[in-house]
């Protein structure tokens, strides 16, 4: 089989399970989040937390409670990767300088998951699995519970209530992402990842060479590393590394892993909202939107192949370059950032198609949660431009898009451009970070402009060529991915708060549907041009300056 | 020419007229409304400066047009404005100074208009113009109200009743009124229209600024855009001059509809003043756009207004051709709407082609005597020559006349009778007496409210737009249901009072909807407060113009139908040109991008798929059509795009199309074109 035809074959059969998947998964998300019992073991976290699960909180208390849990997340995260050489299970591991760490913790709490270190090196199993492990579940939770949260204000009238963070918090671990993150583990065992404690292991090769074997539960971080669209390896070589990911069918699960929850949140929203046509045009623009770059990557590097070794450069033998391609348009297309082969050594345009992925704000399908209220906010800007075209004040599921409304709206699609541009053109211009650079010209470029995206956005995925861990780097970095995640969360949880106070409108034949194929058309060419308007110049001197001959 | 005929000069004179507003307001002062627009000033003031220092025909090109776009800009602003002036103008003649007679405890004095306060009394004799708003207290008038509504024959004032409110500034024709002031001087009706039509009182709408905010942070995101460009241009070996940054910025924020935004606005009031509806806000005028729900008065609105004859049901044994023809003469001398609609009925039905008046003239001349309808009895008749009685009237009335004769009343008369009114109508009966006969009943004469032709089209495309009509009418749920469902409106308000219209205003408003209503009695005024669109009647009471929010001078409450189309008009305008402006971003940045860095990226070229001849031609011909695209604009900014009542589903395909993927298209042709004349200005290509 050639590439293509693999490519079209696993695209094919990921679609076919995604859509069996949607209706129950995307069903049940709905059901926890409007579930009125408490489980017994929630119960006994609330308690042992102190929190009343029954107290619903106001948009900015909700805001409070995500800052907070993040601030202490960073905080005690890099506290704990600090001192873990004097704690046990360390694997012998060297630790990390202080803005490594501060970068890591940062990284972790904000669902980016961008590695400074090498987890060989950085992190032993106390910090993996106390640490790294248990952020990759919270993190993931936040931004599924602030996509509840938005969700209630589209459906809820007259309240200035969004639920209660902490209770949508660990319902989403609960109930969703532990009992799917348990069968996935198991099944990646059975697929040869490996999950131990053992130190690891030096051998002697037949060559006479010698080789450390690493040990590690990586099975168990490895299912929510995706499930969770979190992205950060056990190992340097993330999914490349054959005991995370050691064949063709389990990179076909971790795929699965990774775009299920963020493919079916589209349904949990109409369901929340009460009206199962809404979910058309949002999963329809993510589908389109995933199928297309999908696609163009797979061409761009078919197309690029036409060194000696083709385009296999930073590929792995086992999976090809089609399957390498998909692997990193659904990571990039997600905020999950495992990669399965280099970014960096990806052609021009390939790598680019990465690249644009993220500026689109990760919206085809995005992370986990994070996607889904990414893709309504640009919902609310289409409705906003497209709405006075039929003659009435905007509106959304009945929601008036007033001033406020697009106050909050428009500050949220501001912010992650601004992080990357601004955070680029500082990059480019300060020496210290330049010499990071290992290309130059438009390829270096590339790996700035990559690293500022995939923060911004926390993505986590590299352009491996920036030598990254430097304190310039790793503090600016760490700013642009706390500030790419609790800004656009605060902005949307008030955008919410507004929502949710309003009376609805009566729907009429004037009334601009949001559920119909040219709403879907209209939310697509926002999507593509508000990312396309932003990043046109900073594109066009990297990738297109590159791969364009 | 009145007042309020729309303003015919062509837009090219109203251009050169509006050239020294639109340079003056080059003032930084004057930009600081709109960032947008300022953002192009602050870049058009620095292309100067550098383009004075370092002279070259393209420096000098990209700031000539940098200017113009603000010009431009200003030039739509004060077209808007300058359509409106024409109108100030003329009311303004109607606002000299006039003199007033107040009256006092001694009698009368003699003070100018501007110092007369509320509640003083005044005097207004035939020929004087009425120094204030106010109420007639005594007396009744004929006024000519022309120098507001424009139009021209005179209507009667009255005290007490729903026809006091009279208006500073027309013309008394005949008789004298006394009339008491509401209104301070400079508050009046005609001063604050003339603020009205000159956009002076215009403040910015709540779309107005939510779009406001969005081209705002648009503009911001475009700022880092391109500011964040030249480290990266640095970076690749290619620093920018500040010039081309500045082209490209100004190319790409939305200087299109910021500079046409506030002539959008005062243009859409301008197209209610034309149709002599003055809104009171602008944020009424959005409002009548997002209104779903429309009370409308049955009669004068729905129905026009009298009762007309529809049909004739004989008794058993009478001939239909008998009944008509009775009812007819009987009818002959009937002055009232209901007897003439029956001799034009009986007319069509008998083919006959007299005139009444004729054929009033035949039957008197042959010697007949006709009974005129009086309130006392009821009925109208006709005394023939050979002796012979007709009456037409009431049925309670007719009943008596024929037992008063002797004659026995037939329970099937009845029964018709209440047939009739079982289906919305009002029956008249009519009788026959022939010379030494007992008089009988001949059967009744349906009257009905008729519809005006085309509402129901009209209600049905009103439905297609999502809004919902309610008819309000006094008449009895029985009535009001029949004449509902004839004229197609989704529901009705039998019976209404004040209390239940503002209770029915209320539960719709509950219901997230908007409630548009027009009312013209001062018992009206609590409903016409509370609807979000309020549209009183110029001949109404100043409690009821007080109380809403348009005043319509025609007194047309159909009118409300217009109104809800032009805040729509309004509303799309608005979001076809902002859509506009932003699709023509992509074609800009094919031109301006690879024209920046192809030099150094040869690769780039590629992106130049218009093949534009040069660097700086393909950079200055951006500027030139972001310039040259607001003037083309500016006739569609005034006129309003294109408004069919359509469902939103529709609407929004079409006008994606036209002004969406136009948006995308045009300026690619545009450019390019532009780029042809500009490749040969000699010296551009240094």
């Amino acid at each position: 089989m050639g590439e293509a035809e693999s490519a079209l074959a696993t695209i094919g059969a990921i679609v076919v399970v995604l859509a069996v998947v949607y209706a129950p998964l995307g069903g049940w998300m709905a059901r926890v989040y409007t579930a009125e019992k408490d489980w017994w073991v929630e119960r006994a976290i609330y308690r042992l937390v102190g929190v009343d699960p029954d107290g619903e909180q106001h948009w900015k208390r909700y805001i409070l409670s995500t800052l907070v849990l993040g601030m202490v997340g960073i905080v005690a995260l890099w506290l704990l990767i600090l001192v873990q050489g004097r704690l046990p299970w360390d694997a012998g591991r060297t630790g990390m300088d202080w803005h490594t760490a501060l970068n890591t913790a940062v990284s972790f709490v904000t669902n980016t998951n961008w590695q400074s270190y090498a987890g060989e090196t950085g992190a032993g199993y106390l910090v993996d699995m106390t640490g790294l492990a248990v952020w990759n579940f919270l993190s993931a939770a936040m931004g599924m519970a602030v996509a509840a949260a938005f969700i209630r204000g589209l459906s809820r009238s007259g309240t200035d209530r969004l639920g209660n963070f902490w209770v949508d918090l660990v319902r989403s671990v609960v109930r969703i992402l532990l009992p799917i993150s348990v069968v996935a583990a198991v099944v990646l065992v059975a697929g040869g990842v490996i999950q131990n404690l053992t130190d690891p292991v030096t051998v002697h090769t037949l060559t006479g060479g010698s080789q450390v074997i690493q040990g590690g539960p990586v099975a168990s971080q490895e299912a929510i590393k995706l499930l969770g669209t979190n992205g950060g390896g056990f190992f340097n070589a993330n999914s490349a590394h054959p005991f995370e990911n050691p064949q063709p069918w389990t990179l076909f699960v971790e795929m699965l892993l990774l775009l299920c929850i963020p493919f079916s949140f589209p349904r949990t929203y109409a369901l929340m909202v009460g009206d199962r046509r809404q979910e058309r045009p949002v999963v329809g623009v993510m589908a389109v939107l995933y199928l297309l770059t999908s696609g163009l990557a797979v061409w761009a590097e078919i197309v690029a192949s036409h060194g000696p070794t083709g385009a296999m450069e930073g590929k792995e033998q086992r999976f090809g370059v089609a399957a390498s391609m998909l692997f990193g348009d659904a990571t990039t297309s997600t905020s999950t950032g495992a990669v399965v082969a280099s970014h960096d050594s990806m052609s021009a345009l390939g790598g680019g198609v990465m690249l644009f992925n993220m500026h689109l704000g990760e919206v085809s399908p995005g992370g986990v949660g994070s996607g889904l209220y990414s893709i309504l906010v640009l919902a609310v800007m289409a409705v906003f431009l497209a709405g006075l075209m039929v003659g009435r004040t905007p509106e959304m599921l009945g929601k008036t898009i007033g001033r406020r409304e697009i106050t909050w709206a428009s500050l949220y699609v501001l912010v992650m451009p601004a992080l990357v541009l601004v955070g680029t053109a500082v990059a480019l211009w300060v020496p210290e970070a330049r010499s990071a650079l290992q290309a130059s010209g438009p390829h270096g470029l590339s790996e700035m402009l990559y690293a500022y995206t995939s923060a911004a956005n926390n993505n986590g995925s590299a352009f491996a060529g920036l030598a990254s861990d430097q304190p310039f780097l790793n503090l600016t970095l760490a700013v642009a991915m706390a500030v790419g995640r609790f800004a656009p969360i605060a902005l949307v949880l008030a955008l919410a708060g507004d929502l949710a106070a309003q009376q609805p409108r009566p729907v009429t034949e004037g009334t601009m549907p949001t559920h119909t194929a040219v709403f879907g058309v209209l939310l697509f060419a926002v999507t593509l041009i508000v990312a396309a308007l932003t990043f046109f110049p900073a594109l066009a001197l990297g990738p297109l300056a590159e791969g364009l001959r | 020419m009145t007042a309020h005929q729309p303003v015919r000069a062509g837009i090219l004179i109203t251009a050169w007229h509006s050239l020294p507003q639109a340079l003056r307001k080059l003032d930084p002062r004057a930009q600081v409304r709109s960032p947008v627009m300022f953002v192009v000033w602050v870049g058009s003031a620095l292309c100067t400066v550098l383009a004075v220092a370092h002279p070259t025909v393209f420096a000098w090109g990209v700031t000539a047009w940098l200017w113009a776009t603000i010009v431009f800009a200003n030039l739509a602003e004060a077209i808007a404005e300058g359509r409106g002036k024409a109108q100030a103008d003329t009311l303004r003649r109607a606002k000299r100074d006039t003199l007033a007679r107040r009256l006092t405890d001694e009698g009368e004095e003699t003070v100018p208009a501007a110092s007369l306060a509320v509640g003083d009394r005044v005097v207004v004799e035939a020929g004087q113009v009425i120094p204030g708003d106010g109420d007639v207290i005594e007396g009744i008038a004929s006024v000519d109200e022309s120098a507001i509504t424009g139009e021209s024959a005179p209507v009667i004032r009255e005290s007490g009743g729903d026809r006091c409110a009279v208006t500073g500034g027309t013309t008394v024709l005949s008789d004298r009124i006394v009339v008491r002031i509401t209104t301070k001087p400079g508050e009046t009706f005609i001063d604050r229209m003339i603020a009205l039509v000159e956009g002076a009182a215009r403040q910015k709408t709540p779309n107005e600024i939510a779009l406001s905010i969005l081209l705002t942070v648009l503009t911001i995101i475009f700022l880092l855009a391109v500011a964040t460009l030249q480290p990266l241009a640095a970076y690749s070996g290619r620093a920018q001059s500040l010039i081309v940054l500045t082209a490209l910025l100004v190319c790409l924020i939305p200087t299109t509809i910021s500079a046409l935004l506030s002539a959008i606005g005062i243009a859409g009031m301008d197209r209610l003043v034309q149709r002599n509806v003055l809104a009171m806000s602008g944020r009424a005028v959005e409002a009548a756009g997002d209104v779903s729900t429309l009370l409308l008065d049955k009669t004068g609105t729905i129905t026009l207004g009298n009762r007309r004859a529809t049909d004739f049901f004989p008794t058993e044994g009478v001939a239909r051709a008998d009944l008509v023809a009775a009812a007819y003469h009987a009818s002959l001398a009937d002055e009232t709407p209901e007897g003439r609609s029956i001799v034009e009925l009986a007319g069509t039905v008998l083919g006959d082609p007299l005139t009444r008046s004729a054929a009033l003239g035949d039957v008197t001349s042959s010697g007949a005597e006709v009974i005129a309808f009086s309130a006392q009895t009821r009925m109208s008749g006709i005394d023939l020559p050979d002796g012979t009685q007709i009456r037409k009237g009431a049925g309670g009335a007719v009943a008596s006349w024929v037992r008063d004769w002797g004659g026995i009343t037939s329970p099937q008369a009845q029964a018709l009778a209440d047939g009739v009114a079982g289906e919305g109508g009002t029956p008249l009966s009519v009788a026959i007496r022939r010379p030494g006969e007992a008089p009988r009943e001949l059967g009744v004469v349906q009257l009905k409210d008729v519809v005006k032709p085309g509402m129901r089209t009209r209600f049905d495309e009103l439905r297609r737009m999502g809004i919902r009509t309610v008819m309000i009418t006094g008449d009895n749920p029985l009535t009001a249901r029949s004449i509902a469902d004839e004229a197609g409106v989704d529901d009705f308000l039998a019976e209404a009072t004040p209390e239940d219209k503002l209770a029915l205003i209320r539960r719709e408003q509950a219901g997230g909807r908007l409630v548009a209503m027009t009312g013209d009695g001062t018992n009206d005024a609590p409903a016409l407060a509370q609807a979000d669109v309020g549209v009183a009647m110029n001949t109404g009471t100043s409690a009821a113009k007080e109380a809403g929010n348009m005043v319509d001078l025609d007194s047309d409450p159909t009118k409300l139908i217009d109104i809800v189309a032009i805040g729509k008009q309004l509303l799309i305008t608005r979001g076809a040109l902002t859509t506009f402006s932003i699709a023509n971003d992509v074609a800009k940045y094919f031109a301006i991008i690879p024209a920046m860095f192809a030099g150094i990226f040869p690769g780039l070229d590629r992106l130049n798929i218009m093949r534009l001849h040069s660097p700086q031609s393909a950079m200055l011909s951006a500027v030139i059509f972001n310039a040259l695209i607001i003037v083309t604009l500016i006739p569609l900014a005034l006129r309003g795009v294109r408004y069919r009542p359509m469902n939103a589903s529709s609407m929004l395909s079409r006008n994606l199309l036209v002004y969406g993927l136009g948006g995308l298209v045009a300026p690619f042709i545009g450019i390019k074109l532009i780029d042809l004349a500009v490749a040969l200005i000699p010296g551009l290509v240094s």
